[in-house]
């Protein structure tokens, strides 16, 4: 036990590997928030619709309106300042708060990479990411350590591993291993994509990439942690990463991913990507800094607790899908923060209906009203945004003078290239529900049945 | 050896920060179309192809014609404003605006950018406007305008001004005349000039803009049409020419929201048009012949003989089938909006229009992985 703990834990290693995490990290956010500004998303998904999803428990997390852009300034600004290692801690905590609070402005906006950059920077908050190659460690030396205990770059291998092994254990089910499905939908529809366009066309493609993805998101931690397989299992990596950004419309991610996976080698390749920077921005080499190591102040003790904590609830979480009834990829109980990447094709369609309760007078919404296209897409087929969403046109329309108002919806949902069918009991008044983490009894049951986890 | 990978490792990150989202950015797609055979795949060439040169040219060639003989009768009743020459002006309108239906959903690059659908057919028709224009002086190219021109308005000058034929015409033979046929004439003249328009740039360039944009992101040729086509089918078929006038937006019925209200007895003649027009392009169908070639329909299939599903193809047409059945048991909407204090019937028949828009909406797209409208967002 106690070679166990000095082994994985507490063991002094070089800080090389922190530094070169933190300073990619920094630079890859960076240059997402640049990218989303620039691409105008700010203005299109939190200043212009009027209405916004909102994560329940976070009711008060809105766009802020043309501050909203002070936010993602901030959110930028920090980025730079954690990549230089510029007041690291602050820098970190206006991060993981800024970028946070913008994943909770609108669930519409949903992904998962934007769940690991919350999950990671918080990680990252109690990580000693400045104690080398940094700023901080240059103006005070008492910051500079060459050494830290290596649970700080095993708990960023421990994250990576969890994102990768849960994104292929939610891989082990029918659709996706037998069927070839959602991939039999995507790839054919790519077939203008350059060299790969007649590869995906073929009908043996979609089971190829299930199978091939299946294996690499299960194994490739392993294979990145074994020393002798290291460099193949890279190489495999950015093979991986490449491909699906190539094919799949997922921004940042795979960039961010391939960065992040830097972090399995050892010290001398971190040195020789630092030896690199130094060169590149003509630094002189003293931010090597000293040959400290770093001990934990007595304080921070509460953060094991807190670490230990957030690693179990990263273990937990992914399965809370197993308190709820039903097929998870049809009710979505339990279906987010879980690293189901990419793994079904869904759509649906949603009218709703107002209706008065006395006079049994009625009306259809027309959703174009309240929604973007974005939004009115997302909440088609998601149980907790059409329940939210009723609510909202039930405040609306009694604010204009409706009485009694009473909200039903007629929802066709498709999963995985099935025939739509029902998917929200046209029964039910949506407006008498309430949100909560209780099971969604007024959702249809799935007609098929998707075996697997 | 570690120096080689941190090289090779920075310049694809460089080169993936500059190359993003070429699929989603825009205009920024320009490679040459790939001619390559392709095994299982469906050449979405083709399907342009086909929709262009058998399907919307020919309907634009057709509507164009339509308005010369339309033109022609109005010429007519000009020289000579008799009954005889209405109920012949009258025809003309009634035949050209059944060609309309033909065209209507093709909302895109020239239709699009003259915003031909607006100018073309927005009703209710605003009578006081046409009036006041006849009167003063009007420019028909303002936004403004869309209510006082187009088939709406020829609606109103030729079957709204009275309520016998003898009556209309003798308003184009009274103190008003010249003002009636110099309105009449400039409507008409307008729409022959946008159509005009709308067919020469198809003719001139846009039609090998449109074929080539083959390939699969949300800009191209296909994903937009598509989206364009269900659009139409939702908002204008489906809402404009039933729903709106139905009341179900609104709590309740509008009569006089229903196309060509002041003839007041084809509403439902043009919707069936229409949405035929939208069957017969979905199926692929040759203008004016029974011939077929590639399309939404034969799209489908191909995708399904590989997923081995149900054939999506065969429940959209029954539905399109039942939704045609039930419009054509009905009175004309008008009647059957005023006529009744309920119009359960006519609340049936949308009913069964409406149940095509998720077939096209959800289950068409989602196998056809195209996505609704430009949302260029990420996705993971």
């Amino acid at each position: 036990m106690t070679s166990f703990k000095e082994k994985y834990l507490f063991q002094n290693v070089e800080a090389a590997p922190l530094a070169v995490f933190r300073i990619l990290f920094g630079l890859m956010m960076f240059v997402s928030i640049v990218r989303f500004w620039s691409y105008g998303w700010i203005e299109k998904l939190y200043v212009q619709p009027q209405f916004f999803f909102s994560y329940y428990g976070f009711e008060w997390v809105k766009p802020l309106g043309d501050y909203t852009y002070l936010i993602f300034f901030v959110c930028g600004f920090s980025a730079l300042m954690v990549a230089i290692g510029y007041k690291y801690r602050i820098a970190m905590v206006l991060f993981f708060v800024s970028f946070t609070y913008i994943e909770l402005m609108d669930k519409t906006t949903y992904l998962n990479h934007y769940y690991f950059i919350s999950v990671v920077s918080f990680l990252m908050l109690f990580l000693p990411a400045n104690a080398y190659f940094s700023v901080d460690a240059r103006q005070h030396p008492k910051k500079a350590f060459k050494y830290v205990p290596v649970w700080m770059i095993n708990s960023l291998k421990l994250l990576l591993g969890i994102v990768y092994v849960y994104a292929g254990l939610a891989k082990l089910n029918s659709d996706w291993l037998v069927k070839g499905m959602p991939l039999k939908i995507w790839l054919p529809s790519k077939f203008d994509t350059p060299l790969l366009g007649n590869l995906v066309q073929t009908e043996w493609a979609p089971y190829a990439f299930s199978w091939l993805g299946t294996g690499y998101d299960l194994f490739i931690p392993f294979l990145l942690l074994y020393r002798r397989t290291r460099i193949v299992a890279f190489v495999a990596v950015v093979v991986f990463h490449v491909l699906t950004r190539v094919l799949f419309p997922i921004g940042m991610f795979s960039y961010i991913m391939i960065v992040s996976t830097l972090i399995f080698f050892d010290a001398r390749v971190h040195h020789k990507i630092l030896g690199f920077f130094t060169k590149m921005l003509r630094l002189s080499k003293t931010l090597d800094g000293v040959g400290a190591t770093w001990r934990p102040k007595n304080s921070f003790k509460m953060a094991y607790v807190v670490l230990i904590g957030f690693f179990a609830l990263q273990v937990l979480v992914p399965f809370r899908y197993l308190c709820y009834p039903g097929e998870l990829f049809w009710t979505e109980e339990g279906y987010r923060f879980s690293w189901r990447v990419m793994l079904v094709e869904k759509s649906g369609y949603a009218q709703f209906k107002i209706v008065n309760g006395d006079s049994g007078k009625w009306f259809y919404v027309d959703n174009s009203d309240f929604l973007t296209p974005f939004q009115e897409k997302q909440m088609a087929f998601q149980a907790d945004f059409i329940l939210e969403y009723a609510h909202y046109l039930k405040q609306h329309f009694e604010k204009q003078g409706h009485a009694q108002v009473e909200v039903y919806v007629d929802n066709q949902v498709a999963l995985n290239g099935r025939l739509s069918t029902t998917f929200v009991d046209p029964a039910v008044n949506l407006a008498a529900q309430k949100e909560s983490f209780a099971h969604k009894n007024w959702i249809i049951p799935f007609k098929d049945e998707i075996k697997g986890l | 050896m570690s120096r080689y990978f941190v090289l090779a490792f920075l310049l694809v990150a460089l080169g993936g920060c500059s190359s993003d989202d070429g699929t989603t950015g825009g205009s920024q797609r320009d490679e040459t179309p790939n001619d390559d055979p392709k095994p299982v795949s469906f050449e979405r060439s083709t399907l342009l192809v086909n929709w262009a040169d058998n399907i919307i040219v020919p309907s634009y060639e057709a509507f164009a014609s339509e308005l010369e003989v339309l033109q022609g009768t109005f010429e007519a009743f000009r020289s000579d404003a008799s009954t005889d020459n209405l109920v012949a002006f009258r025809a003309a309108w009634l035949s050209s605006y059944l060609a309309w239906q033909r065209v209507s959903m093709f909302e895109i690059g020239p239709a699009e950018s003259a915003g031909f659908r607006l100018n073309i057919n927005t009703y209710p028709v605003d009578a006081e406007k046409v009036t006041a224009n006849m009167n003063g002086t009007s420019d028909l190219a303002l936004p403004s305008n869309r209510d006082a021109k187009g088939f709406p308005a020829l609606d109103y000058l030729i079957n709204g001004l009275a309520d016998t034929d003898e009556a209309i015409v003798s308003k184009y033979n009274e103190a008003d005349r010249e003002q009636l046929l110099a309105y009449t004439d400039k409507v008409i003249t307008d729409m022959v000039g946008l159509t005009g328009t709308v067919l020469s740039e198809w003719n001139n360039g846009y039609r090998n803009t449109f074929v080539s944009n083959d390939g699969a992101s949300a800009t191209a040729s296909v994903d937009r049409f598509v989206n364009d086509f269900i659009f139409y089918y939702e908002k204008f078929l489906r809402a404009g020419k039933m729903g709106i006038p139905l009341g179900v937006f609104s709590g309740s019925t509008l009569p006089d929201r229903v196309e060509a209200f002041h003839e007041g007895t084809i509403s439902n003649t043009l919707f069936l048009e229409g949405l035929s027009a939208v069957q017969d392009f979905f199926n692929g169908k040759h203008f004016g012949s029974n011939e077929t070639g590639e399309s939404l329909a034969t799209y489908l299939e191909a995708l399904n003989s590989v997923k081995g599903g149900e054939s999506l193809t065969d429940l959209i047409n029954i539905q399109f089938d039942k939704a045609k059945e039930s419009v054509a048991s009905l009175r004309p909407f008008k009647e059957e909006l005023m006529e009744n204090t309920v119009p359960t019937e006519m609340g049936n028949a949308y009913d069964e229009v409406q149940r095509a828009i998720p077939l096209l909406k959800v289950d068409m797209v989602s196998a056809m992985s195209i996505s609704i409208d430009f949302v260029d967002a990420d996705g993971d």
